[in-house]
């Protein structure tokens, strides 16, 4: 059955941005209105489309070029493009409310709204797609509107930095990411994923082959999903308004990379080796990011790194080769890291852009709503039962418990140190004394910032039910892990919580310093260090090529060989009449040897 | 019995003592009568290749000697034109020597 629903969810954003930057752009309030009721409508479509069953859109030829590319702009409409649709558009219609609040003083509010906008289409052509070409083109947009939104606050160095490291950083993924889809188009003769999957078994016969794709199309994940070698961006994209740290860089996009995976799982599990590099990259992607959490000191960085922490947790889903595992933690954390940052942001915005955390203390009483709202997502966050997150998570470690032990230990680590920052984050914000003018000052945010948090807290608390897991996504229970798994977790919430309490209970700053983690692993400067040192070889041996071999060579070589030619053939220039009548009957000689003689 | 190659002979030396001249003499005029020498010598072969080049009928090849009427024709003119020219740099120079007319070079 054909519908025009996808089409609407889909093109509604686009037409919003395009209306905002082409008409509204000195009327703040009216394209802030546009961009809510774009998605708005999205939202209402998802869900429409949400519930029915054998649903299908119109498809275009975009690009035929003589039947060997053939590139379509279609759409997949399964359980989990469904699912994600819901995720995206609600998230993002939540987000988009808050933003009303929290953007009201911002003199670039339309510019906002509508890179806002733009997003969302991209988003949504992420999850609708049903090729590798359309799913790359939108991968790129979102990339696009990522730097745009981060960069918001463009005239802070800070802000214009950050977003010129994320977009170059998911470049160098999306440059694999590319190359991976070119190989499997060469191999298949197809880049549509229901057009891939049958030809599949021809690809299996070349295991060297399918590793390198899968790993280089993982490549993509790697920059966009921020893990381990690519993960330095998302951190520093917390330069971004907080709305958008919320959407953008930890419900949505960063998800992205998840959902690919997801979407072309048929080719990651094709290999077993891509599969082991996908799971470890994740684990110490969760265990790195989350050891340097412990450390940090802004609220936004500490919810940033546990972003990448979970993401961790859902590669590590993807590589133990359950898709469903991975896209129930992707939806559960959508709700509840969203409801952190946007929590974090009413604090941020309640303490005039304080974002340190030895600044706050004590704010339980100051900001109730925000705070039983960011302690439920704190707790979905940690894996406390019977919030969303346990179940998520819960789901993937009996899963590594089941596949790979060295994993599962990792993972249960990992578990414990997000109980202990997280833990460490709500004493020192929300308990203990306030240490500073502003969060004496500070009262709750308006109803519409606290409107989508009271929202998104339900659906972190509830989203893990039964209810939930059964409809949207079938986990595999391979065999019964019992109790044990799900008691282990919860030993480590415990002991990691109750570590942390017992450390940081009225302390008004860090007992603990470690540099190492303080420093983030020294990640930064190594990669100043290499890019560095790469562009001074690089510059070095281009400056020889463009010095001696362009230059000297090829320029003045040119010039200097012509002249040199020319000086030689002056000396035969004599001026003498009778010489020349020498050489004119030597050549006369010349041509008779050749006519006759030879 | 004068043969064709008693003619060619005559004819070669004619040519190179007119090509010596060219080259060797210094006095322009001396030059031109050399040139004058040379095309005469060509003339003498190409009368003598006429007469050798007998047809059926017993007659000679007539069109070689038609060649031969246009090379005196064309060294008269040449003549013309060049006596002309060196009056005309005699009068500019006042010399005919070509080592001291060497101007045409780099």
């Amino acid at each position: 059955m054909n519908s025009f629903l996808p089409w609407t969810i889909l093109l509604a954003p686009l037409i919003s941005a395009v209306f905002i930057t082409l008409f509204a752009l000195r009327w703040k309030a009216v394209s802030s209105f546009i961009s809510i009721a774009a998605v708005l409508v999205s939202f209402a479509c998802s869900c429409l489309i949400f519930t029915q069953s054998g649903i299908a859109a119109a498809e275009l030829t975009w690009i035929n070029i003589g039947g060997a590319l053939k590139v379509p702009l279609g759409f997949t409409l399964d359980q989990l493009s469904k699912t994600m649709l819901l995720v995206v558009s609600g998230v993002g219609a939540t987000i988009h409310i808050y933003s009303l609040g929290y953007m009201r003083d911002d003199e670039g509010r339309s510019r906002y709204f509508a890179a806002l906008s733009l997003f969302m289409f991209a988003m949504f052509g992420i999850v609708l797609a049903n090729n590798f070409v359309m799913l790359f083109i939108f991968w790129e947009l979102v990339g696009f509107t990522s730097y745009v939104l981060i960069g918001h606050w463009f005239f802070r160095d800070a802000a214009a930095d950050a977003a010129n490291k994320a977009f170059i950083t998911t470049r160098i993924g999306d440059f694999g990411f590319m190359i991976g889809i070119l190989m499997v188009w060469m191999a298949t003769g197809s880049i549509v994923f229901a057009e891939i999957t049958p030809r599949m078994p021809d690809l299996v016969s070349h295991p060297t082959f399918v590793t390198i794709a899968a790993l280089l199309i993982f490549c993509g994940a790697v920059g966009k999903s921020a893990q381990f070698p690519l993960h330095v961006w998302l951190p520093d994209a917390m330069e971004g308004p907080t709305p958008i740290s919320a959407l953008i860089h930890a419900a949505t996009m960063v998800a992205a990379g998840v959902y690919m995976l997801v979407r072309v799982a048929f080719v990651i599990q094709a290999s077993q080796t891509a599969l082991l590099v996908v799971a470890w990259i994740g684990t110490i992607t969760a265990a790195m990011a989350a050891l340097i959490a412990t450390q940090q000191n802004d609220i936004k960085r500490i919810l940033a790194y546990s972003t990448l922490s979970q993401l961790g947790y859902m590669v590590m889903a993807v590589g133990l080769a359950s898709n469903d595992a991975a896209m129930f933690h992707l939806f559960t954390h959508a709700f509840f890291k969203a409801l952190l940052f946007l929590a974090a942001g009413s604090i941020i915005v309640m303490l005039h852009h304080e974002q340190n955390i030895w600044k706050m203390g004590g704010l339980s009483r100051k900001l109730p709503v925000t705070f039983v709202t960011f302690a439920i997502g704190a707790l979905a966050l940690i894996g406390c039962p019977p919030f969303s997150g346990f179940f998520s998570k819960d789901a993937i470690l009996a899963l590594a418990y089941e596949r790979n032990m060295p994993i599962f230990t990792l993972g249960l680590f990992t578990a414990f140190l997000t109980a202990f920052y997280v833990v460490r984050l709500l004493v020192i914000v929300f308990f203990g004394d306030t240490r500073s003018e502003a969060a004496r000052q500070s009262k709750e945010s308006p109803l519409v910032m606290t409107g989508p948090l009271i929202v998104l807290a339900i659906f972190a608390a509830v989203g893990g039910f039964g209810f939930f897991a059964r409809n949207f996504l079938v986990l595999p229970i391979e065999k019964e892990t019992g109790f044990f798994v799900p008691a282990l977790a919860f030993g480590a919430l415990i002991v990691g919580s109750g570590l942390a309490i017992g450390i940081y209970r009225s302390r008004a700053s860090d007992p603990i310093d470690i540099e190492v983690l303080r420093h983030k692993f020294y990640f930064d400067e190594l990669y100043a260090w290499l890019i560095n040192w790469t562009h001074e070889l690089l510059a070095r041996v281009s400056a020889f090529f463009d010095r001696w071999i362009i230059d000297t060579g090829a320029v003045d070589g040119s010039s200097r060989g012509i002249w040199g030619i020319g000086a030689l053939l002056r000396l035969i220039q004599l001026g003498n009449l009778q010489a020349y009548v020498f050489l004119f009957g030597l050549g006369v000689i010349a041509v008779i040897y050749f006519a006759v003689f030879r | 019995m004068i043969t064709l190659g008693d003619y060619l002979i005559v004819s070669g030396i004619l040519f190179v003592i007119g090509f010596a001249g060219v080259m060797l003499r210094r006095n322009l005029i001396i030059i031109l009568m050399s040139l004058e020498l040379m095309l005469n010598a060509a003339n003498l072969s190409l009368v003598a290749f006429s007469r050798f080049r007998v047809d059926s009928t017993g007659l000679p090849d007539y069109d070689v000697q038609v060649f031969v009427f246009f090379i005196i024709t064309v060294a008269a003119a040449e003549v013309a034109v060049g006596l002309a020219i060196l009056v005309a740099l005699y009068r500019a120079r006042q010399t005919t020597d070509v080592k001291d007319i060497s101007s045409l070079k780099f």
